[in-house]
């Protein structure tokens, strides 16, 4: 079972909280530079499964590989600790909420991490800040605190905080989903961005049409489990499960 | 109201609230290495920790300031603990006002946002360093003006240490009394000290309060 052919590979990933499952043994494979969203209702476990990926949401059962490397390894508390802040290096994350620290300047949003865990200089640190924050179009704004951005802003700094460690893969959980409609677009124009620089990417999210237009492949959850799974032309237009189309309908109707 | 008879005493009373506010000041510092531990404990990964962490907010804040003073100077003694009475003072306030300070500083580190420390964690850092840079400044900003109302309180609490003889504010009051006969004036005075103190206190939190505060 250690043979690893996928970049992201995750094995019978099982969670229980008590008596109750919200993932049923799933398995997912995402190659590098692929980008694949995942669609469901709230509660179908969409967000547990991406929360699984860097263990912030620790799995009760099954395995989460990227590149070759076990994240969820059993080992000792501090040799976990190790190793799993070591993974998290290279698994960047996007949060709805952004979780921006507010007590720092967006500069030292990006920098805090890469000073702390990979020593560089200062000089060196915001060299990789400007570069960064231009990258998402943020530059102009390097030393506002978060309280002075709009929820778009924030999100753009969010998304360059996490690539500023140079992340093999990036996670996105819902990042649009707090924001005003009008502030949607720009968080979505610098996700397409990275979608072509091929940044291998698992999207979280209620956007169909973003969905459609930038992943690769789309998981449709239900309850704990992947109902219908394929490239996004299938799923949004011939999907061949009943409870797909039943969401895809509703969340239709509900965009209108 | 005697105003002559006040400003004879006047002297001896500034120098009771210098004792007061050395009181005030050692209890402070006491109180804060108290509550910083007593708060680590409560929120400690380790189950016999916590309970000693709640067990000592318990026993500290279930039972009187002034009993918490008796047993320490009267008892003391009987179980060997000979203190002299400004010592006793200092570390019966302390403990006592370390078990509110234990909950304030608890408060205000659990009031941050757990979205905060997932964000840090999700970069690679450890659970100290996400608590050293990321929850700890901003729990340090928010709990500095609970503190304050925690040693405002502790302020007027040193009163208390007048009953095991330190002759601190409330204490050189009563003595006065004893031999003038004036209480409203004594009283009075002593009031008035303690108000300037107080305020002055009161405007020194407000100021780093707003020094640190965030943009």
């Amino acid at each position: 079972m250690t043979e690893q052919r996928h970049f992201v590979d995750i094995r019978h990933a099982q969670k229980s909280y008590g008596s109750l499952e919200v993932l049923k043994d799933i398995s997912l494979t995402v190659e590098r530079g692929q980008i694949v969203a995942i669609i469901g209702p709230s509660g179908s476990g969409k967000s547990t499964l991406l929360r699984a990926i860097n263990d912030l949401d620790p799995l009760t059962g099954g395995e989460v590989w990227l590149d070759g490397v076990q994240v969820n390894k059993s080992l000792p508390h501090r040799q976990y600790e190790k190793h799993i802040n070591a993974m998290r290096q290279q698994i960047g994350m996007v949060f709805q909420h952004f979780n921006l620290f507010p007590h720092l300047t967006v500069r030292q949003n990006v920098t805090m991490a890469p000073r702390l865990l990979k020593g560089i200089s200062e000089k060196e640190a915001d060299q990789l800040a400007e570069e960064q924050l231009a990258h998402v179009g943020m530059l102009e704004r390097i030393d506002y605190f978060p309280s002075q951005l709009s929820g778009g802003q924030k999100q753009r700094v969010a998304i360059a905080r996490a690539l500023a460690m140079k992340p093999k893969l990036m996670l996105f959980d819902e990042a649009t989903s707090a924001l005003d409609p009008e502030l949607v677009e720009e968080v979505n124009l610098v996700m397409k961005k990275l979608a072509e620089e091929h940044m291998t990417m698992i999207i979280v999210t209620h956007e169909m049409d973003f969905a459609a237009s930038v992943c690769d492949r789309v998981l449709f959850m239900d309850g704990g489990v992947v109902v219908e799974e394929g490239p996004p032309g299938v799923v949004f237009r011939n999907p061949t499960q009943e409870r797909t189309r039943n969401f895809l309908r509703k969340h239709l109707e509900g965009a209108k | 109201m005697d105003i002559e008879l006040m400003m004879r005493v006047w002297p001896f009373f500034l120098k009771a609230a210098w004792v007061t506010i050395q009181l005030s000041v050692l209890t402070t510092i006491l109180g804060l290495i108290c509550g910083a531990s007593g708060a680590a404990a409560r929120l400690s990964r380790l189950g016999w920790l916590r309970f000693l962490g709640a067990a000592y907010v318990s026993l500290f804040r279930g039972t009187p300031a002034l009993i918490q003073l008796f047993i320490l100077y009267f008892g003391g003694p009987q179980i060997g603990i000979q203190l002299d009475a400004f010592e006793a003072g200092v570390i019966g306030l302390g403990l006592n006002i370390g078990a509110y300070m234990t909950e304030t500083i608890r408060g205000a580190i659990v009031a941050i946002d757990k979205g905060q420390r997932e964000a840090a964690r999700t970069l690679g850092l450890s659970h100290f360093q996400a608590f050293r840079k990321v929850t700890l400044p901003q729990a340090l900003r928010l709990m500095i003006r609970p503190l304050g109302v925690n040693i405002n309180a502790l302020i007027k609490g040193t009163a208390l240490v007048a009953a095991i003889s330190v002759i601190e504010l409330t204490y050189t009051a009563q003595r006065y009394i004893g031999s003038t006969y004036k209480p409203f004036e004594m009283f009075f005075l002593a009031g008035v000290l303690y108000m300037i103190i107080i305020y002055g206190t009161g405007r020194g939190i407000a100021w780093l309060d707003r020094k640190v505060r965030i943009v």
